[in-house]
């Protein structure tokens, strides 16, 4: 029978299968951070269950880690300190591998993992946070759970699943200058919408997805779950096992060959049958830009903030953003940009906006930060000299950490405050209470940043 | 786990689509350790004014709907992030019930974790649930897992479907860890061939 990726990964992780199509999966990985995470310890703890795998496991603090200069002195909000402090707590107890806040290798659990070769095509990865599905990139099954899950694979390093349906979304062609993952994810979610993918797992295929580099791909698989996906997949191929080769936890030697051997098998059979089908050509898209609240609410650069016509949601997210039907999304003006996240937080990322930045400044109306994804993401780009590009334009350059993204702590807009985010969501108050999102990829903001209002950096 | 069975409750309507866990349970309460204690926060942004008071146009600070246990609203109910805090926070405040022409993935197997039942019904119904769930306090539905019905105020029943797995686990209140601890031994030796045929995945 003709098998798509997805059918292989999950097939080759059936623990038990029951006559209702309900399956026992095991789980080869488990990343945790400080926010889903202790709820399931305590459940531990009080079920007086032991923990099945620490091995398998990798902690990480990330959603509220302070991202300025002085880190290790500065003061958290009791709360997030909590937090802090119960991960670290937890690891010791459970013998969990946990890389703290000051170490060189923190950083965005969906960067980390890729970095440290802990993510790898094939497994089955969870995490208690649904940019999980960033791992896709790799041919790994990879998908956010919630607290009562992380604890269901604490206990048994396995989940009971349904299996889901196969989607494949095919991107054809090659991309135009100033266009990048980041668009094309905008430009998926803009075509089926938020829900598009519900109960699919979206295989990215096609010549625009094949020409991506391993940064690119984590980029266009973390926005799955804004496309109602759980997760993402692209097949590996020579590109993958170049990224992994040489990564710390990565497979040596003869086991690095053993190893590709098996990946190389990890592609969808020709003639697979998929139950949703989409096909963009690369192209028809330029940068995308948000005007909304929802993902979803997403135009071309040279599209114009639509009207209600009558439909609520559209009109409380025009209230919301406070935006004019009719006004061009290029005349927008905004206060605040934010460079980072686990969909755009990479070093990729961080050089396609140094190469807009590079010999220009920071508009005078603008607050313009760049978060480093991890601190090797920091450290390779001050290698770089990127650093003092960023720097010398007017960017706040900032430690390593969730941020803005979700605004857990102190890193947050204001309400009404205006940002250009290459985050993964524009929904109500997720960067601050009455906060303003437009989505954008990293070159797109930076460009904002120059100009103080949303612009087309093909133009600049 | 609590079990469910059959509920008899005020139903409040909440007719918006792509309701997000950040509308459910905004970011800044998520720095908990504990599982309880957030359903004063659900929805707080669109619940609260600014200076915490009350907002009189949202539906469970209507005098009829405070005490609702059932939640009728709109398509890609707990889109977002994977938080587990808002069906926590629903919990806690008291939803036992969410029905909704669809949900986001991880919020629906979320819900059956901690009791709550999602239904998913066609447009239409929802429409006529809505009408009445209009009614205020008058709007009392019975929600039959068992019999997989919904009854509604005028006596009107619609049948719904749910997974036959997770149905018997909220009808017996059953932990699911413990269902698959039984199964050790046969995971025991799944990853024993695993270390065989994939040994590169294991580092102990």
């Amino acid at each position: 029978m003709r098998t798509t990726l997805y059918d292989k990964l999950w097939h080759s992780h059936i623990v038990e299968q029951q006559s209702d199509g309900t399956c026992l999966i095991y789980i080869d990985r488990h990343i945790i951070h400080e926010v889903t995470s202790p709820q399931a310890f305590e459940g531990l703890r009080l079920a007086g269950r032991a923990l099945a795998h620490a091995g398998s496991m990798l902690a990480v603090p990330d959603h509220n880690v302070p991202t300025g200069a002085d880190r290790a002195t500065a003061v958290n909000a009791a709360d997030s300190q909590l937090q802090l402090d119960t991960l670290a707590e937890n690891c010791q107890a459970f013998g969990v591998d946990y890389i703290p806040m000051l170490d060189p290798r923190q950083g965005i659990v969906h960067i980390v993992g890729p970095e440290q070769g802990f993510t790898l095509p094939g497994m089955t990865i969870v995490c208690g946070d649904s940019h999980t599905s960033t791992h896709g990139a790799f041919g790994a099954l990879a998908f956010g759970i919630g607290t009562s899950e992380v604890e269901h694979v604490m206990a048994t390093r396995t989940l009971v699943l349904k299996r889901q349906k196969n989607m494949r979304i095919e991107v054809s062609g090659a991309l135009g200058a100033g266009v990048t993952a980041k668009d094309i994810a905008l430009a998926v979610i803009g075509k089926i919408g938020t829900a598009g993918g519900s109960g699919h797992v979206i295989e990215f295929t096609g010549s625009a997805v094949r020409a991506l580099t391993m940064e690119g791909r984590m980029t266009l698989c973390n926005m799955s779950i804004e496309a109602g996906a759980r997760s993402g997949l692209i097949a590996p191929d020579q590109v993958t096992f170049d990224y992994v080769m040489g990564r710390p936890q990565s497979p040596k030697g003869a086991a690095f060959e053993q190893a590709v051997a098996y990946w190389k098998t990890l592609i969808s059979d020709e003639g697979a049958h998929y139950d949703k089908e989409i096909f963009l050509k690369a192209e028809d898209i330029i940068p995308q830009v948000t005007w909304g609240t929802s993902p979803e609410h997403v135009l071309p650069i040279t599209g114009v903030v639509p009207a209600a016509d009558g439909d609520a949601r559209i009109a409380r997210a025009l209230d919301y953003i406070g935006l004019t039907p009719g006004t061009k999304l290029q005349d927008i003006a905004i206060d605040r940009v934010f460079i980072g996240s686990c969909t755009n937080g990479r070093i990729e990322d961080i050089r396609a906006a140094v190469a807009v930045v590079r010999g220009r400044k920071v508009n005078k109306n603008v607050v313009a930060w760049v978060v480093p994804g991890s601190g090797l993401v920091k450290l390779q780009a001050e290698e770089e000299g990127l650093d003092q590009i960023l720097i010398r334009a007017g960017f706040d350059w900032r430690e390593p950490g969730c941020s803005m993204c979700l605004a857990m702590n102190a890193d947050k807009l204001e309400p009404g405050e205006r940002c250009a985010a290459t985050s993964n969501r524009n929904f109500e108050g997720r960067q601050g209470k009455g906060g303003r999102t437009h989505l954008m990829s990293p070159a797109m903001a930076a460009a904002a940043a120059i100009t103080g209002h949303i612009t087309d950096v093909r133009e600049l | 786990m609590d079990k469910f069975t059959c509920l008899r409750a005020i139903a409040a309507p909440l007719p918006m689509n792509n309701i997000d866990t950040d509308m459910i349970i905004p970011q800044h309460h998520l720095t908990t350790i504990k599982r309880t204690g957030l359903g004063i926060h659900a929805f707080s942004s669109i619940r609260y004014h600014d200076d915490g008071t009350e907002r009189e146009d949202f539906v469970l600070n209507k005098p009829a709907c405070r005490s609702a246990e059932i939640l009728i609203t709109g398509a890609n109910f707990g889109c977002g992030s994977s938080r587990e805090h808002a069906p926590w926070a629903l919990k806690d405040f008291g939803i036992k019930c969410i029905i909704a022409p669809s949900f986001a993935d991880i919020f629906y197997g979320n819900c059956f974790k901690n009791a709550i039942l999602p239904i998913i019904l066609p447009q239409k119904t929802i429409d006529l649930l809505l009408d009445d769930a209009d009614s205020g306090a008058n709007a009392i539905i019975t929600v039959d897992l068992e019999q997989q019905q919904i009854t509604g105020p005028d006596g009107g029943v619609v049948s719904f479907e749910v997974d036959p797995y997770r149905r018997h686990c909220l009808l017996n209140g059953l932990d699911d860890i413990d269902l698959t601890l039984e199964k050790q031994d046969i995971i025991r030796d799944y990853e024993a061939a695993r270390r065989l045929t994939q040994p590169w995945l294991f580092k102990d």
